[in-house]
């Protein structure tokens, strides 16, 4: 147990360090779907959830493990749906009008 | 370790790896969308190498009729109201999405932790920390959130304080601290874990209420880095490593975005968080110059001097989201490029009501990103223009900011006041935020345009081409 607090310890500082020099870089014209990427991958919790799906008992322990899944769900589908509909949308120029209002859906 | 595991163990590191780029693509929107989209192939892995895991009758855990039917069911749901929430939402309600599904994700890890506490109070004072944090944190940033979400759809929208909040805060994270330093010690019951629970909830929404809108961009920041943390913390719990370097991936992005944002506005996130704006220094001294004569300009007017401009600077700011004008505002662009016009787009870090969010409006409107100009960038420029037209912006624009003494003073600003001239499309002359006089709108250089944002530039779009079409 210690061994592997420590262990997950060293990874969540590097993973932290690792994550201010790639963020930084990002600019301010990206942040809104900067934050709303960095929201899709917390969705990783639903890789929890799962894990925890697989022993759970009880109907407490069930529905706590329903409602945890849901909102999972909705953080990792959603957040990563809604991003790439923002960045499809930061186009370059010169597009002909017509075009433009194609691919603004 | 089963092969099973040691596959679910190279998908993790995948899955990692691929956000760990997919952020790194996020530094040019060229690359964004693919960085993106890798970062959503890295999820699918490690969920779809979980799935197996948990369906491999081998394992430690495995699943049975019912724990799939629970799982899925909620699953399915949860990821179809996302999905649809995800294609309907409007780009001006980008941030109360944001902020929701922030909630849920700080939720859900916060549940984890509930969940296996609940499966089993006896736990070693290591995992017994993780819990308590995962849970304090995951509960403040659910309610957090969600009401941050709620005043930013305006139904909350001024700031709330009542008389004894304060205490009431204390009071709670007193609960919160105790419930928790009890259950490190070993309380391994369920019922103070419920108490640890409901203080966190509390808190979130005592942390909320009292703050006002112009801050949503801050708060917004920094519950996106409770939620990365709470994530990392039941990460502990499960001991499952891909939670955990997720967890810090957006934590440290949030952190960034919090600190970012703070110093635009020029203010702390402790002071923010005590709530109330600029409780320090408004109110005190009359900000000298303003006051002065307004000088107001017919749509004509404004329509000729940009007309004839070589270079116009555009400033848009929350009243132009508001409105809902960003499509004007770029055909107003479009309208005089084609008349050789340079045009370009000055972006306030805290423009709009969430990091970026002036980005995205004008992007939807199809303004090409290399005309939107952040701030450190454009700002030596203004002295090149011939016409700086303000749409709907006001604090980030006072002149005042350069001096001490008055509500925005040292607050990073754009320098409109250095362009030859200056229109300003504005509904009154009503303060900003900060509650003081813009003294941006008496410079001789000003003229005021009173209008509506989204009325105001759709008569500058038809006298442009009627007058010189």
């Amino acid at each position: 147990m210690t061994g592997s607090f420590v262990g997950d310890m060293t990874i969540f500082v590097l993973a932290l360090l690792v994550g201010f020099e790639v963020i930084s870089k990002v600019p301010a014209t990206l942040h809104t779907p900067l934050m709303s990427g960095a929201n899709s991958i917390h969705g990783v919790v639903l890789v929890g959830v799962i894990i925890l799906s697989g022993y759970v008992h009880g109907t407490l322990g069930y529905v706590l493990t329903f409602v945890a899944a849901a909102f999972g769900a909705a953080n990792v589908v959603g957040g990563y749906a809604v991003t790439d509909r923002m960045l499809q949308m930061f186009r370059k120029r010169p597009v002909p009008a017509a075009a433009a209002k194609e691919d603004a859906r | 370790m089963s092969k099973v595991e040691i596959g679910i163990r190279f998908a993790s590191l995948f899955g990692a790896a691929c956000f760990v780029l997919g952020l790194h693509f996020m530094n040019s929107p060229a690359t964004a969308r693919r960085g993106n989209q890798l970062s959503a192939f890295g999820m699918l892995v490690a969920v779809v190498a979980v799935l197996i895991g948990v369906g491999d009758s081998q394992g430690a855990a495995h699943m049975n009729a019912t724990r799939w039917g629970v799982l899925l069911a909620g699953t399915l749901i949860g990821g179809a109201y996302g999905l649809y929430s995800a294609r309907t939402v409007q780009m001006t309600n980008m941030p109360q999405l944001v902020s929701l599904f922030n909630a849920v994700g700080g939720g859900a890890a916060a549940l984890i932790a509930v969940t296996e506490y609940h499966l089993d109070p006896h736990v070693l004072a290591g995992t017994a920390t993780a819990t308590v944090l995962d849970i304090v944190i995951g509960g403040v940033t659910f309610s957090g959130s969600v009401l941050a979400a709620a005043k930013l759809q305006g139904y909350l929208s001024k700031p709330v304080s009542f008389a004894g909040s304060r205490l009431a805060s204390g009071v709670v994270a007193l609960a919160a601290v105790g419930g928790g330093v009890w259950i490190v010690a070993g309380a391994h019951n369920q019922l103070v874990l419920l108490g640890v629970v409901i203080a966190a909830v509390l808190f979130g929404v005592l942390m909320v209420l009292p703050i006002g809108g112009a801050d949503m961009p801050v708060v917004i920041s920094l519950l996106n880095a409770f939620t990365g943390t709470a994530v990392a913390m039941a990460g502990f719990v499960l001991g499952n490593v891909i939670l955990v370097i997720a967890g810090a991936l957006v934590g440290a992005s949030g952190g960034i975005l919090t600190k970012l944002m703070a110093s635009a506005m020029n203010r702390s996130v402790l002071n923010i968080i005590a709530g109330g704006f600029g409780t320090g220094a408004v109110g005190t001294a009359a900000v000298e110059g303003a006051g002065g004569p307004v000088k107001s300009i017919a749509v004509d007017d404004a329509a000729l001097q940009m007309a004839y401009a070589s270079k116009v600077i555009i400033v848009p700011g929350y009243g132009l989201a508001a409105a809902q004008a960003q499509h004007e505002c770029r055909e107003l662009g479009e309208v005089l490029e084609a008349r050789g016009v340079e045009v370009s787009y000055a972006i306030h870090p805290v423009a709009g009501r969430m990091p970026g969010h002036m980005n995205v409006l004008l992007a939807e409107a199809n303004v090409p990103y290399d005309q939107l100009k952040e701030m450190d960038e454009i700002n030596s420029e203004f002295d090149r223009a011939d016409v700086a037209l303000v749409v709907g912006a006001n604090d980030v624009t006072n002149p005042a900011a350069r001096r001490p003494g008055n509500a925005v003073s040292g607050m990073p600003i754009l320098d409109v006041d250095h362009a030859k001239s200056i229109i300003v499309v504005k509904r009154s002359m009503a303060s900003g935020y900060a509650g003081i006089d813009n003294e941006l709108y008496t410079d001789p250089k000003t003229s005021m345009f009173f209008t509506d944002a989204k009325k105001g530039l759709a008569s500058l779009v038809t006298a442009t081409k009627t007058l010189v079409g």
